[in-house]
């Protein structure tokens, strides 16, 4: 086994291990974080198997501009979520 | 409260604490229709709480799994069907890709022989593509910017972007370099690596950099809502228009008037350099637009 295959095992081994752990990690902005690494070792594994467009296409997508609209969705719940606890202490 | 993964949260999101029917923005409306009525006097929204809805919310996890398991096992029995990953008799493998690599810069003129298949090889598939993709955004649109009241940032969050130096430093760096690099992925996307999509969208994320360290104003003077839509329709014209006319020349055996020029050379291969500009112009500001659509409700 030479070391590339070695790499190589080790981001397949990767991505198994972050698809698991975003999906039961308790906080979703971490969940989020996780996610990002996903797609960055994607893109490694697809100049691996000698895909350089889809490397650059799951970089710039995938952990960009998706993660980009996951966070600020994320904050956009936040937000709704303390105005919501705000009118409750209001009306106490 | 407890700490959830994400499928507690799917699971019970109609029991947390958070209402949705309070958040709601279609409360202000019905407010300033009728200002004397009083909140508490409006009928309180039923919790539908039947036991139909509550079998049903019982089951609907289940019979999720169970849907996914499904979809996936249809998809693992049509892998099974497809010949073993870099078998030389797979279909994949003989003369489509004798064709493709071995006349493919010669026909198309791109020495990316991947946007030539594309762009050119299997433009049709790409026009269907863009037009799903196309569907979709506008859906994302109609649903996002039916807002009745704009969201404006809140002033304060704005300010603390605004003169975080960090921030802004770095955009003022690293902005120009961004832009230049989409900018080069989509001229060059016939030559190497890249094209339309992905400089496209390195290009929308310079934007969102620049819009996040130095506020939506000063970017509205270069793209503002107008600029935006003309941008669009422009180019997706071209794009279909363009395409129709080699259709139409490639289905009736006529010359087109793009040669595919010498492979190599910047300004070769025919359609495909126009119609990665396009694609990376639309792609861009389509990206840019869903940013500021999440953020604040408006283009």
């Amino acid at each position: 086994m030479t070391g590339m295959e070695l790499f190589q095992l080790m981001l397949l081994g990767l991505l198994v291990v972050c698809g698991i752990s975003a999906c039961l990690t308790k906080n979703l902005l971490v969940s989020l974080i996780i996610f990002m690494a996903y797609s960055v070792i994607m893109s490694v594994v697809w100049v691996l198997l000698q895909a350089p467009d889809l490397a650059i296409t799951e970089a710039a997508v995938g952990a960009g501009i998706s993660s980009i609209l996951l966070f600020i969705t994320l904050k956009k719940l936040r937000d709704m979520r303390r105005e919501v606890r705000d009118e409750e202490t209001d009306d106490l | 409260m407890k700490k959830q993964t994400i499928f507690d949260r799917l699971r019970r999101w109609d029991e947390s604490e958070f209402d949705l029917t309070d958040a709601l923005p279609l409360e202000e409306p019905v407010r300033r229709i009728e200002p004397d009525l009083d909140r508490d006097a409006l009928p309180p929204i039923p919790r539908l709480e039947h036991g139909g809805v509550r079998t049903f919310r019982r089951l609907y996890p289940w019979m999720a799994g169970l849907l996914a398991l499904v979809l996936v096992g249809f998809l693992l029995l049509a892998v099974l069907e497809l010949p073993a990953f870099g078998s030389a008799d797979a279909p994949a493998h003989n003369e489509v890709m004798a064709r493709y690599v071995g006349q493919g810069t010669e026909e198309t003129g791109a020495v990316n022989t991947v946007a030539g298949v594309i762009l050119d090889y299997r433009a049709f598939d790409t026009l269907g593509e863009s037009h799903v993709l196309f569907t979709a955004a506008a859906a994302v649109l109609i649903l996002l910017l039916t807002a009745t009241h704009v969201q404006e940032e809140p002033r304060r969050i704005r300010d603390i972007m605004e003169r975080d130096p960090i921030l802004r430093n770095t955009a003022k760096v690293l902005t120009p370099v961004i832009l230049l690099f989409g900018f080069y992925v989509i001229l060059n996307g016939h030559l190497g690596p890249g094209g339309g999509f992905a400089g496209g969208a390195i290009v929308g994320s310079g934007l969102i950099l620049c819009a996040i360290a130095f506020g939506f104003e000063r970017l509205e003077r270069l793209l503002n809502y107008k600029s935006y839509c003309r941008i669009l329709v422009c180019c997706l014209g071209f794009y279909s228009l363009a395409k129709c006319y080699s259709f139409y020349c490639g289905a009736n055996g006529l010359e087109t008037i793009f040669s595919a020029g010498t492979p190599g050379r910047i300004l070769s291969a025919g359609l495909i350099l126009p119609l990665n500009v396009a694609v990376g112009l639309v792609v861009g500001c389509t990206m840019y637009g869903f940013y500021a659509v999440f953020q604040r409700g408006r283009i």
